[in-house]
């Protein structure tokens, strides 16, 4: 019937897109609210309420004077939940935007995790030539471990995990994804 | 700060603010409850006269009071609980108002700021508990900033999609003196659009032109926007004499007696309004949210339609039925839109589709889904409803109701003529709110005739509330329909689990006159239809609230029914044999 724009709800609510599929998708949201006690709660609390998913969550705030957050936001499901999900966001009152990064258009994402990797010999030796070549940087170091730093999309970061755990990979910690879109213009 | 200040503002307590605010607000009732963590709000209270305090028997009651005040005026209702058990009674309410689209402001007291956290005497985690059932709240730890968050409160509860929300204001924060700067203060940015996209309500206005087989899907939406939005609804069905039905939420927004009007649609609508949803190329949904009671089973709601969607909120599209025509704004400003464009495109249906799909209802309308077995020995609740109805249905009346079969009852029996004259928990089917909310709906009008259309069992879930029924000499009446039974879990228990009558009867009732009279009110008891009408007339003639005690049919079902998991053209039409009319797949649906 009418011609449904592709794009996020948060500055015209008609830029609805065409929910008819049910192949699930994973996206990345840019959530821009105020940063008042309770808003990162109100937001986990939607999604465990009403049972969405989220693959990874950070948040921090980007402007100190107009007390302002960004909470980038990783979560699947068919079009029709996505949607949902957008619009429930919406609804937060302390919420100001919400933007489908991945609808908008072509997004850079990026990860930073620290590795702590501990071994000897021939394992020592390998683990650094691999982070020579996944560009993570040595941000500690004894005669027995390593801390890497590694930065990068979540997928190179599982990609050196893999390579890391028969190296004597013991602890790991990530950040979560943090994203932007591509291009000049700054869309959120 | 602005010029507001030097009428309201300057330094005060935060007590005062809330006092003040109130005012500034136009708040001329509230409903409360004391207690240590709101003391000094009630000492300042205790020192004016413009805002009235009705004090409750239960916070719950003070909730639902502020519920069915809002409903029946437009206006946002108030509450005032203390902390800890005072806010945790509260909880159900805000979560009926919340599923309702009722915008309350409820007040809660809280430990003082330097002892949260420290399980204080009577302290709750209380915006940590209602979170999820406000569409808002706010822990106030600075008195400067709790007349702009009053204000805020009051702009949130009510715009968009209105709703309850909660201040949760420690004791030092009111005891404290801050600055208040009136109404202006407050942060303006929420702001829900109203006007829906021109595109979109063209795409509506021309397929109006051309369907065969429209009707008009209304809901609690229509009310929630405000008397103009139902008159420009009556407009439009009267201009293009489209049929039109209505949720539970929406009854009075077309009136019953309306020429188009099918009656209330879903689980227990109306034979006409189910099949005509079933059965129509064009659906237009104006503020209901295809509420699962509505759509039965979700892939076979509607097979043929094209269905347009106009809501406030953009999570309401899409959420259950796919939409075709989405069209995000407020009702009354969208459908003044929609007729502009719809008549600036010349008017135009397609008279023949609609004298063909006008006899199709007329057929359908014909099988007269609501007759009942009347009896002459024991009083049929339908009957009751009937009678009660023809005494009434000209006087300046509102009605509320409790949750139950008598509510559905109510629903298909009595008609509205108006918006905001019918009070009922939908969304959370809330047993124990109608004899609260009476008592709210009748300090706002303090005039007119307030009837609560009860079961006995929801009615003695909120009873304590008589105390205040007869407090402020309010003339509630409480048309108990009793079946000494839960009765619409008795219903389901025919229907899905064999007969077997687990819990769903009412054991040791109160003598329901004794009890009117213990609480220094007026009982009536009836058990012969043949006194019916002289019953209800001494209940209306009386100045005062009245427990009406109906005793009636114990095992009346109510129909017509769509058994969960059922499409609209699968309805159960009435003592027909039942029997397997649910299959195993539909009982584990609510
Ligand atoms: C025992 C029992 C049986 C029931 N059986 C039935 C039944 O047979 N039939 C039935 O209809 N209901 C029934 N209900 C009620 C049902 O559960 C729902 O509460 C009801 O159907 C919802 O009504 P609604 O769709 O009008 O939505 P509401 O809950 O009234 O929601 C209003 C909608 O309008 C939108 N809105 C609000 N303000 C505006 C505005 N200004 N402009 C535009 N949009 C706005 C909101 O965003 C929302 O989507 C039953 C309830 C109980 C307890
Ligand atoms: C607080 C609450 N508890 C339980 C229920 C489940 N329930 C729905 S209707 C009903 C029976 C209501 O009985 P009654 O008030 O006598 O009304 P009737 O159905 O007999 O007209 C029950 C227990 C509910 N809706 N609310």
């Amino acid at each position: 019937m009418l011609n449904i724009k592709e794009g996020s709800t948060s500055h015209s609510a008609y830029n609805l897109r065409s929910v008819y599929s049910d192949i699930e998708e994973r996206h990345t949201l840019a959530v821009i609210v105020e940063n008042e006690p309770g808003v990162l709660a109100r937001v986990i609390g939607l999604f465990s309420g009403r049972g969405y998913n989220i693959e990874s969550l950070t948040v921090a705030e980007i402007d100190h004077t107009g007390h302002m957050s960004r909470i980038t936001l990783v979560t699947s499901g068919t079009p029709q939940v996505i949607e949902q999900i957008k619009a429930q966001l919406g609804r937060i009152v302390p919420v100001h935007e919400v933007h489908d990064l991945t609808v908008e258009g072509p997004t850079v994402e990026r990860e930073l995790a620290l590795f702590k990797v501990r071994g000897e010999g021939d394992h020592r030796v390998e683990a650094l030539r691999l982070a020579d070549i996944f560009r993570a940087n040595v941000v500690d170091s004894t005669l027995e471990s390593f801390v890497f730093e590694i930065t990068g999309t979540p997928e190179k970061i599982d990609a050196f995990a893999d390579l890391m755990r028969p190296l004597g990979l013991t602890e790991l910690a990530r950040t979560g994804v943090a994203a932007l879109s591509r291009g000049p213009e700054a869309r959120v | 700060m602005t010029g507001q200040t030097e009428q309201t503002g300057g330094q005060m307590t935060g007590a005062k603010m809330v006092v003040q605010a109130l005012r500034d607000q136009g708040v001329d009732t509230v409903f409360g409850y004391p207690g240590g963590a709101v003391l000094p709000i009630y000492d300042e209270l205790f020192q004016q006269n413009d805002i009235r305090h009705v004090l409750v028997r239960h916070e719950q009651g003070a909730i639902h009071a502020a519920e069915g005040y809002a409903r029946s005026t437009g206006k946002p209702g108030v509450a005032i609980v203390t902390s800890g058990p005072g806010a945790t009674n509260a909880v159900t309410g805000l979560t009926d108002a919340l599923l309702d689209s009722i915008p309350i402001v409820v007040l809660s007291g809280q430990v003082p700021t330097f002892m949260i956290g420290s399980d204080a005497f009577q302290e709750a985690d209380t915006v940590g508990i209602t979170r999820p059932c406000t569409k808002h709240n706010w822990l106030v730890k600075e008195t400067d900033r709790l007349g702009a968050t009053l204000h805020e409160a009051f702009h949130v509860a009510t715009a968009g999609r209105p709703g309850p929300v909660l201040i949760d204001i420690p004791k030092d924060v009111q005891f404290a003196t801050g600055t208040y700067g009136g109404k202006e203060t407050r942060p303006t940015r929420y702001a829900p659009p109203v006007k829906g996209d021109p595109a979109a309500i063209e795409a509506l206005a021309r397929a109006m032109e051309t369907a065969k087989r429209p009707v008009f899907y209304t809901g609690g939406g229509v009310i929630n926007s405000g008397p103009e939005a139902s008159k420009l609804l009556r407009d439009l069905v009267a201009a293009t004499g489209f049929p039109i039905t209505s949720t539970l939420m929406g009854l009075g927004a077309y009136p019953a007696s309306g020429e188009q009007w099918l009656g209330m649609l879903g689980m227990h609508g109306l034979y006409e309004a189910n099949m005509a949803m079933h059965g129509c190329d064009l659906l237009i949904c104006i503020g209901a949210r295809f509420d699962d009671r509505i759509t039965g089973r979700i892939d076979a709601f509607s097979p043929n339609s094209v269905r347009a969607h106009i809501d406030i909120d953009p999570s309401s599209l899409n959420k259950v039925i796919r939409t075709d025509i989405p069209i995000i704004g407020d009702v009354a400003n969208v459908l003044g839109d929609l007729m502009a464009a719809w008549s600036a495109r010349g008017r135009k249906t397609d008279r023949e589709g609609l004298a063909q799909w006008q006899a199709q209802i007329g057929e359908w309308r014909a099988r007269d889904c609501l007759s009942f077995r009347n009896s002459d020995k024991v009083i049929k609740p339908q009957y009751a409803l009937q009678r009660l109805e023809a005494l009434t249905k000209d006087r300046d009346r509102y009605i509320t109701t409790e949750v139950g079969q008598h509510q559905m009852w109510a629903a298909q029996y009595l008609g509205f003529e108006d918006p905001n004259r019918w009070m009922t928990s939908g969304g959370l089917g809330t047993m124990g709110y109608g004899f609260p909310a009476s008592v709210g709906v009748q300090m706002a009008h303090p005039d007119s005739l307030v009837i609560n259309v009860a079961g006995e069992a929801s009615w003695l879930m909120n009873m304590q509330e008589m105390g205040t029924a007869v407090q402020y000499r309010l003339p509630v009446k409480q048309f108990i329909l009793n079946n000494e039974r839960l009765g619409m879990v008795r219903q389901w228990q025919e229907l899905l689990h064999g007969e077997r009558y687990s819990q769903s009867w009412s054991e040791a009732l109160p003598d329901f006159v004794k009890l009117a009279e213990a609480f220094g009110a007026k009982g009536i008891l009836c058990k012969d239809p043949a006194d019916l009408d002289d019953a209800i007339m001494e209940m209306l003639d009386y100045d005062g609230p009245v427990i009406f005690d109906c005793l009636v049919e114990k095992h009346e079902n109510c129909f017509p029914m769509i058994p969960s998991g059922k499409a609209h053209n699968e309805m159960l039409m009435g003592e027909v044999s039942t029997a397997h009319a649910i299959e195993a797949g539909g009982a584990v649906l609510v």
